[in-house]
């Protein structure tokens, strides 16, 4: 049951979130992102076992703009959460979990690399 | 309704594991694709094939695969207890959490089934 006397702020306009907060929230939306964009992905390997023919098309498919948005999103997402997911693991381990600014630390490597293989990742996708 | 659910709750516990356990399943496969594609920029539909042929590999496949079908029921029944709440949305919040869960499942069951088909061509 829901104590409705219990003072409760959720009003996100009042709330500042911290870098690891933001980390931890487009862990949860890249997520589930990822497990929709895995329908692309698996289509993509569908179409590049089929046959020759469809492996060829589904090689040049970056040239249609919808395609290539679409691949983006999905690696970018896959991309994000992996690597914010690895940060998990690393803290599991006992590295980086002692204070809140060591997870302030790795939230902003995490952040960084992320960055680093989005801007990588973006690059492969235009050109 | 919510009886037939828990029987598919494990503990917070094995929950933990199970998710860290497929993400290293899921890391791997990830690095090994990544690292075929990079060292092969050149590469042909039969190379690729080839690849995906062998036994070792589609059992790889698979086993990612299953690993995203727990990882994403756990993942998922994580976010939506936190936000499809009674606090958030009112009093269906059990019925519609419970409605999505059962979505969640026919997608992952899909994408297993489609994976198969996949691979071994049924």
């Amino acid at each position: 049951m829901v104590d409705k006397k219990r003072p409760v702020n959720l009003d996100f306009g009042t709330i500042k979130f911290p870098i690891t907060a933001c980390v931890s929230i487009l862990h949860r939306v890249s997520g589930v992102v990822t497990l929709f964009a895995l329908a692309i992905l698996l289509w993509l390997l569908d179409q590049s076992l089929a046959s020759e023919q469809s492996f060829e098309a589904v090689s040049n498919i970056l040239s249609y703009p919808i395609a290539q948005f679409l691949i983006w999103g999905s690696l970018v997402a896959l991309t994000y959460h992996t690597v914010a997911g690895i940060r998990h693991l690393v803290m599991d381990l006992g590295i980086g979990e002692e204070s809140f600014n060591s997870g302030r630390i790795s939230a902003w490597v995490a952040v960084v690399i992320a960055v680093v293989l989005i801007a990588a990742l973006t690059g492969w996708v235009i050109l | 309704m919510m009886a037939f659910f828990a029987r598919f709750t494990l503990t917070g516990p094995s929950n933990w594991i199970i998710q860290r356990i497929t993400a290293i399943v899921m890391a791997a496969y990830l690095f090994f694709i990544v690292g075929f594609l990079v060292t092969n920029p050149a590469l042909t539909y039969d190379q690729w094939s080839a690849l995906n042929g062998l036994l070792s590999m589609r059992i790889f496949t698979l086993v990612t695969i299953a690993a995203v079908a727990f990882h994403a029921w756990i993942g998922m029944r994580c976010v939506l207890t936190d936000y499809i709440t009674v606090r958030w949305i009112g009093p269906k919040a059990n019925g519609v959490r419970n409605v999505l869960q059962l979505g969640l499942g026919f997608i992952i069951l899909f994408y297993l089934v489609w994976t198969i088909k996949i691979l071994w061509g049924l």
